[in-house]
């Protein structure tokens, strides 16, 4: 038996294919939840009613400090007990994006803070509405700067996923472990799997960083 | 003919305690005219423990040009921004055009305005700042468009050709597409000017506007201002500390210290011939700074 068997990655390919696309979708559709939600919970922190903000704050605290995997078996697991049964892809991909959208409401946070005080003030002085301030002058401000630490999470729940198993999900790792033990060879698989996660980090950096040159660019901030 | 159309005649107007109108009788198009557009009264602001102005009360006119002096720490930032509604106040009242700013009368009580009211008293004020705010990301002509359009609702192209205008006031027709960071100081304040004037405010407050610009620059900014006071009608109330300025432009200087106005008048009497000891000791301190 030789180190490397290359009839084995063929072999292997049609189950890595199949676990990547779930991976790709855990992650894309996952990371679309948080950065959605990330914006919201930091905007309800910066609410003038104290204790909206704390609240956001503490839930926000709570999903930090817990790990991802027990919040996924307890909205699998434990939900169902309360009458509350979430198919699989939907509470993985839900937990994934609500856990991130919790890391992610701390970067937004901080692009918002980030943003002198002079152009709230300026806002105010123009009579802009809220809600206009926010969108015409805050965030186009406060996003482009924090996209490279919105990417890192990107990246980071990719690497993640192969947590979804432990609610069966089939994703790319577990699919190359099925291979494994259905042909009681696990090298090519996993290696395979290894240099794919490595590839689409690449590639999700480059694109995280070409975004974040054109966002730059094109609101003019440095 | 010469019958004015609209005629007020020994009309006063108090809400409760607070006297409003006294005694307007100078008609004009049915405006009192006499009113101050801008009267503090009695009006208190505290930073924690700490009373920044105690019961301040200033009166300005329509048109009227005033300019605040005073040392650092005095209040006179306090004051513009309070009247910007950056600031809330402690106690008192702020009247613009007749109106409270921040209350509205309620069965004979002041209670705090909704945000309606706010915005509606606060769109005839204009704020210039010293450190310009102008939004980094969008070019002159669209800082001068922002507001026009968003919150007067005016179409695009009646906004865009309003602020082209004003930049053209403010002399600078020629960087209408450029982005504030490819802009001198100087040209960046000359903007903000615009972009203020863009929302029709008939009150302007200036905060020691060239006080972040290399010396060279301070020039092209003050003639705008001066401009702006010739050709519009429009309250001025600035904080500076260019006494020459001051002295030409303005019709009141008023000299802040400790919170309180302690002297106040024409520019020549109270630059020239300062009756308060605190005010003569500030001006030669500045005299001397600038020499
Ligand atoms: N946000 C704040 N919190 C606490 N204290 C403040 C705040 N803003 C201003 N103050 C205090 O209020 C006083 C008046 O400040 P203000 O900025 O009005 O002074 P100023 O006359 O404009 O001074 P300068 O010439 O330095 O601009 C100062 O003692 C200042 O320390
Ligand atoms: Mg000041």
């Amino acid at each position: 038996m030789s180190i490397w068997d290359w009839s084995y990655v063929w072999e292997a390919l049609p189950y890595l294919y199949r676990g990547a696309i779930v991976t790709v979708q855990a992650t894309l559709l996952g990371f679309a939840i948080a950065l959605v939600l990330g914006l919201v919970f930091a905007l309800i922190r910066q609410s003038p009613n104290r204790y909206v903000s704390i609240a956001v704050t503490e839930i926000v605290e709570f999903i930090r400090s817990t790990p991802l995997l027990l919040q996924v078996f307890f909205v699998y697991f434990v939900g169902p007990q309360f009458g509350i049964v979430i198919p699989a892809w939907t509470a993985g991909i839900g937990v994934l994006g609500i856990h991130y959208a919790a890391y992610c409401s701390e970067v937004y946070r901080a692009g918002i803070l980030a943003v002198e005080e002079g152009q709230w003030e300026a806002c105010t002085a123009l009579n802009l509405s809220r809600q206009r301030t926010w969108r015409a002058i805050i965030l186009p401000q406060a996003i482009p700067p924090i996209v490279p630490g919105l990417g890192n999470y990107f990246v980071g729940m990719f690497k993640e996923t192969p947590i979804l198993a432990a609610i069966a999900i089939l994703e790319m790792l577990q699919q190359a472990k099925n291979f494994g033990a259905e042909h009681y060879r696990y090298t090519e698989a996993i290696i395979m799997a290894g240099f794919f996660f490595l590839v689409f980090s690449l590639v999700a950096s480059a694109i995280v960083q070409s975004v974040s040159l054109w966002l730059n660019r094109r609101y003019h901030l440095q | 003919m010469n019958e004015p159309r609209i005629r007020f005649e020994n009309i006063a107007k108090r809400y409760g305690a607070l006297t409003v109108l006294d005694n307007p009788d100078i008609p004009c198009n049915g405006k009192v005219m006499n009113e101050p557009i801008v009267r503090f009264e009695n009006v208190t602001k505290r930073y924690g423990a700490l009373t920044v102005l105690n019961e301040l009360n200033l009166s300005i006119a329509r048109n009227e040009k005033v300019c605040i002096i005073g040392p650092s720490g005095s209040g006179k930032t306090t004051v513009l921004r309070m009247l910007m509604t950056l600031e809330r106040i402690n106690g008192g009242v702020i009247w613009v055009d007749g109106e409270p700013l921040t209350h509205v009368q309620k069965r004979g009580q002041m209670v705090l305005a909704s945000d309606r009211h706010l915005r509606r008293v606060r769109g005839k004020i204009g704020m210039v700042f010293q450190h310009f705010n102008l939004f980094p990301h969008m070019t002159a002509l669209q800082n001068c468009m922002e507001a026009p359009v968003s919150v007067l609702g005016l179409p695009k192209k009646d906004a865009e050709a309003r602020a082209a205008e004003l930049l053209e006031m403010v002399g600078l027709s020629g960087k209408k597409n450029h982005f504030p960071i490819q802009l001198s100081g100087g040209q960046k304040q000359r903007v903000a000017i615009a972009r203020a004037l863009a929302m029709r405010p008939k009150v302007m407050l200036f905060d020691e506007v060239t006080s972040a610009l290399d010396p060279e620059l301070i020039g092209e900014v003050l003639s705008v201002i001066r401009k702006l006071g010739a050709e519009h009608d429009l309250t001025m109330l600035m904080v500076t500390h260019q006494m020459g300025f001051a002295k030409e432009f303005s019709d009141r200087v008023c000299f802040f210290y400790d919170g309180k106005i302690i002297e106040q008048g024409p520019p020549d009497q109270l630059l020239g011939n300062p009756q308060n000891e605190r005010t003569r000791q500030f001006l030669s301190a500045v005299l001397e700074a600038n020499s």
